[in-house]
């Protein structure tokens, strides 16, 4: 009988051992139905999966790969809400992305710069006006891409307590059904009063951009509004968070980039690979039968890329267990790879880049106030990272 | 010869991102714009990085 997916973890850093990449990257793991999936643990056949146009990520034929509340229908295995393009595949999935590829370009992101600067330096200084000590996690790391996020999309930072709440039920393992839907349905309620309200008054933002260009109905701009808000805060806020947490514990490697003495936008991308985030991801399921690392791959079988194991395949880097922040981390896949490639990785590494070196250099006594051991990892969130994160200067 | 072809392109940016000198985005779509199809011997390596990180496939060297 093949193991399920492990999720304890012995450090704050290290994926589960069960998940280390071996010869083969590919094995059999049980899915919480009692069915087999396939876990791919090799980053070339992860890629060239992600790659392939014949693996679906298709809601429908998608199972859960760890126990989580089930939100889609019932009968006919569909998301609660239209236009959530994650779960799509071409052509449907293009007619979403390319309305939206044109407002995340690189040019775009960069000229967001200075106002995500100016919020970095606001939240830090009330940090610094109300400690020490500090939880990390609310005072900086979920308020900043909270409030990127709302400017961005249009959504009043106002009413963050409720999405956070919801996105937060929404991604947790172990909730109920109802639980997990009431959260989604809920969100969707708010978004589609939103979207309503700018329909008649439209405003300078993502959202009423997307409204008056007239491609998507009401209904399939609120899936589009959902992902963009969860995807766009949660993952974010927990790269800021682990990310702080990891630079802590390398006080050198911190105090060179401090320092200038390393490029942030190299450690950026060395953090995205060691600290891997989206721990349980991500799936897609074959629609024509193959092979891969030499096993038969049947139709409708589900295939799990574990993003955490091909980041740590040591055919892939030469030391994948060790924080290397002055070293060129090259194709590592925490924003996925292919046709769903992270539409938001430009606005995240902006957001990060800022984020750590303001951080770094507001605060040049930061560090842990609990012991290490003492702070809760969210083991039982889909984006993994830390609940909190007190800390002192 | 750099090829894009934009029909394949998902706007990640990873082209821009990697070699702006050679690749821009669209103001309408954020899919590829070829700054020169013809790169000179300098940019070749920052080039083929480009093409190997986009990940859509939608850049070739031939
Ligand atoms: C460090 C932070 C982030 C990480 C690690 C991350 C990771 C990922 C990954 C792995 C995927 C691919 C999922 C799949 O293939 O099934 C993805 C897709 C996506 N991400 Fe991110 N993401 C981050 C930040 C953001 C931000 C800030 C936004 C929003 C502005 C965002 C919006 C999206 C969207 C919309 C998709 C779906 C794209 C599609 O299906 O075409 N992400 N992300
Ligand atoms: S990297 Fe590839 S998919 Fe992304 S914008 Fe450039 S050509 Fe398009």
């Amino acid at each position: 009988m093949a193991a399920p997916l492990p999720t304890a973890r012995t450090n704050p850093f290290d994926p589960p051992e069960e998940l280390r990449a071996d010869d083969r990257g590919i094995r059999r793991f049980t899915l919480p139905d009692g069915s087999l999936g396939w876990l791919i643990t090799s980053h070339p056949l992860a890629k060239s999966v992600l790659a392939d146009s014949g693996f679906s990520s298709k809601m429908e034929l998608r199972k859960q790969v760890v126990a989580r509340g089930e939100t889609r229908d019932k009968e006919t295995g569909k998301p609660p809400v239209d236009g959530m393009f994650i779960a799509m595949d071409p052509p449907e999935h293009t007619r979403f992305r390319r309305q939206l590829t044109g407002q995340f370009t690189v040019r775009r992101m960069n000229q967001l710069q200075p106002r995500i600067q100016q919020i970095v330096d606001e939240h830090l200084e009330a940090m610094a006006a109300s400690g020490p000590p500090a939880d990390l996690v609310a005072a900086f790391a979920l308020p900043v891409p909270s409030l990127v996020i709302c400017e961005l999309l249009g959504v009043p930072y106002a009413d963050r307590a409720d999405f956070q709440r919801n996105s937060a039920t929404a991604l947790r393992l172990g909730v109920s059904d109802e639980e997990a839907l009431a959260a989604v349905q809920s969100l969707a309620g708010f978004l589609a009063g939103l979207i309503e309200r700018k329909r008649r008054e439209p405003t300078d933002d993502l959202l009423s951009g997307l409204i008056e260009n007239g491609e998507l109905t009401d209904r399939e701009l609120i899936g589009v509004s959902m992902v963009l808000l969860v995807a766009g805060h949660e993952t974010t806020a927990n790269m800021l968070s682990l990310g702080t947490l990891a630079l802590l514990r390398h006080p050198e490697q911190a105090d060179a980039l401090r320092a200038s003495e390393t490029s942030v936008d190299v450690a950026v991308e060395e953090l995205l690979r060691y600290l891997s985030v989206i721990q349980f991801g991500t799936t897609r399921v074959a629609t024509y039968e193959t092979e891969l690392g030499g096993e038969g791959i049947a139709v409708g079988d589900q295939v799990l890329l574990s993003i955490p194991a091909a980041n740590r395949d040591s055919g892939q880097f030469a030391e994948p267990d060790q924080l290397n922040l002055a070293g060129q981390t090259q194709g590592h896949l925490a924003f996925g790879h292919g046709v769903h490639q992270c539409l938001g990785q430009q606005l995240a590494r902006i957001e990060m880049r800022i984020g750590y070196t303001t951080l770094l250099r507001r605060f040049p006594t930061l560090r842990l106030a609990v012991p290490v051991a003492d702070i809760p990892l969210r083991t039982d969130m889909t984006i993994y990272g830390v609940h909190e994160l007190p800390v002192s200067w | 010869m750099i090829k894009a072809d934009t029909n394949v392109c998902i706007g990640a940016g990873m082209c821009a991102l990697t070699a702006p000198e050679v690749f821009d985005q669209s103001e309408d779509d954020g899919t590829v714009i070829l700054l020169t199809d013809s790169p000179t011997a300098e940019q070749l390596a920052i080039v083929e990085e480009a093409v190997n990180l986009c990940p859509s496939g939608a850049l070739s060297l031939g």
